[in-house]
């Protein structure tokens, strides 16, 4: 498997995982994945059950490797407490102390690391998570997205050179999604290495310089977003179409390139396409040039399973790694 | 110790509801104690009766349950413990920590009240309420270690705890003879009679092997829950 690194990688912040596996019993729920996570910001993204959250518990040391070695700068992380000076984590579940305010919680984080002026430090976290009106409420009465961005504030308190964010945009509304956004790129650019996983493209694509992208406990693909979106849309894709006269669009669908298949079934045509962005564009100017009104059109292989699924046993697998 | 572990815990232990469970035992105690002393006067061997059989032999133990898996395994359960376990900080620390919250709450909740309540039966006199207090206070300590350990060692610690503490130290420490010797609740008695003189209270468990037990008993279950708190998985919902 060969191994992927940012060119910006140091020797501050660098998480190597060397050949892991981890497996429940008879469940493996990561296979053999090697991969450098440096400076900036990855996107470890995935589907549902692929791994992600194991993978980030291992990189997090709060679950050790079945096989291989993770390291944060070369230390082993797994029964190691001195790494978390360097790192700050952001976990999935609810994790938080609902009898605390948002202030008590986040400065016992800075208190809990032995800060100089932890009352400075978790203003100033709180502060940059836009969550200094609601500090000295209790936490209980927080809603989803400031409860996620309380646990942002307490895992920045002291300003760590690794942040490990496990589905952080989770629960967010759009604002406050964008403003976190905004917070990950900077603290990116600034020169800290981070790591967040999701199971939306869209989500990755917009903060993630780099993309891992998991399936089934494997490491699947590795690279530049632009790259693994456009082996994404660039697969072969099945779409429904009903028209008015299925047959007549039929035959002058089948006519151009940008088709590879075309049946027709009870339920209208299926159409697969080997060029996503021709045939989306052909569809509507053939219909309308031989007089066919389209009744619907949707894709019926657009789950992220199946997009996943694609970038393991696609024709261009591993073109990035 | 950690002063902002101890914290946490102490607010999560008596700033919510579990706070009633730790109140409600040691104010039926003290009530019943009020109530015998109204009815009857001072009374001696009511006072024996009532601390051996359900100051030491069923509060201890049950505070002991609530206190010592309360400060831990709730928090392991809810995942809040990942607040406290990513921090650079010894994870033997964190469980001492923990360890001193419940001890110091059975001082509190087990020792202080049994004072009351035997000092409310009988004064001074024969040192059973000294003794006593002395009995709760050794048990509760060495009882805060074991279920702290439980708490970490298994995802159903109250259960295994309910049994435990009925079961073992309700049941076979109390009648089986043999089985008298490893049981936190006769370590307590044996406390309890090393300083009182009453006549109407002896043990089997001499001091000498009593002391010793519940100190490597505390000590061994403390050294344990530190190595389990610092290998301790938390797993993913993938």
């Amino acid at each position: 498997m060969t191994m992927t690194t940012s060119p910006t990688t140091t020797r501050q912040g660098v998480i190597e995982l060397g050949q892991v596996s981890r497996w429940y019993g008879n469940v493996v729920a990561v296979n053999d994945v090697t991969m450098t996570i440096g400076p900036g910001v990855t996107g470890l993204l995935g589907p549902n059950g692929a791994g992600k959250s194991t993978l980030l518990h291992m990189m997090a040391g709060f679950l050790a490797p079945s096989t291989g070695t993770a390291t944060l700068n070369g230390q082993p992380i797994w029964r190691n407490h001195e790494i978390y000076r360097l790192v700050g984590l952001v976990p999935e579940k609810e994790a938080v102390y609902g009898f605390l305010t948002g202030w008590q919680f986040v400065l016992s984080a800075a208190r809990l690391h032995r800060l100089p002026s932890p009352a400075d430090a978790a203003l100033r976290a709180l502060d940059l998570v836009e969550m200094t009106a609601a500090k000295d409420r209790r936490i209980e009465t927080y809603s989803k997205g400031m409860r996620q961005r309380v646990k942002v504030a307490a895992a920045l308190v002291h300003d760590p050179m690794v942040l490990l964010l496990d589905e952080p945009f989770n629960g967010m509304d759009p604002r406050q999604r964008m403003h976190l956004m905004d917070l990950v790129r900077d603290m990116g650019r600034a020169g800290r290495t981070i790591l967040f996983s999701s199971h939306i493209l869209e989500e990755v694509e917009r903060v993630a310089e780099q993309i891992e992208v998991l399936v089934a406990g494997r490491h699947a693909a590795s690279g530049d977003y632009r790259e693994i979106r456009r082996r994404m849309t660039d697969r072969p894709h099945l779409f429904r179409v009903r028209s008015s006269d299925d047959r007549r669009l039929a035959a002058a669908l089948i006519s151009d390139s940008s088709s590879s298949a075309v049946a027709l079934t009870a339920q209208g045509i299926e159409v697969q396409t080997v060029d996503f962005r021709r045939f989306t564009r052909l569809l509507p100017k053939v219909a309308r040039d031989i007089g066919v009104h389209l009744w619907q059109l949707s894709p019926t292989d657009e789950d992220l399973e199946s997009v996943f699924s694609y970038l393991i046993s696609g024709p261009t697998s591993g073109g990035s790694r | 110790m950690n002063a902002v572990v101890a914290d946490i815990t102490y607010r999560a232990m008596l700033g919510r509801k579990r706070i009633w469970l730790l109140v409600l035992l040691p104010v039926a105690l003290i009530g019943m104690a009020a109530l015998l002393r109204a009815v009857d006067g001072p009374d001696e061997h009511t006072a024996v009766i009532l601390m051996k059989t359900f100051a030491v032999g069923t509060m201890l133990p049950l505070l002991g349950l609530i206190a010592g898996t309360g400060v831990i395994a709730p928090e392991i359960e809810d995942g809040t413990i990942i607040h406290l376990l990513a921090k650079p900080i010894s994870r033997p620390v964190i469980a001492v920590t923990k360890f001193a919250v419940a001890a110091s709450l059975l001082v509190v909740f087990a020792a202080l009240p049994t004072f009351i309540a035997a000092y409310l039966l009988t004064g001074a006199e024969s040192g059973v309420a000294y003794g006593f207090t002395l009995g709760a206070l050794f048990g509760g300590v060495a009882y805060a270690a074991v279920f702290l350990l439980l708490g970490v060692v298994t995802r159903h610690a109250v259960t295994v705890g309910v049994i435990y503490a009925l079961v073992w130290e309700g049941v076979v420490g109390g009648y089986v003879p043999g089985a008298r010797k490893l049981s936190i609740q006769q370590w307590a008695q044996s406390v309890a009679d090393h300083f009182s003189t009453s006549p109407f209270f002896s043990t089997d468990v001499t001091l000498g092997f009593a002391v010793p037990a519940m100190a490597i008993v505390t000590v061994g279950a403390l050294l344990w829950a530190g190595r389990r708190l610092r290998v301790l998985s938390l797993t993913g919902d993938d």
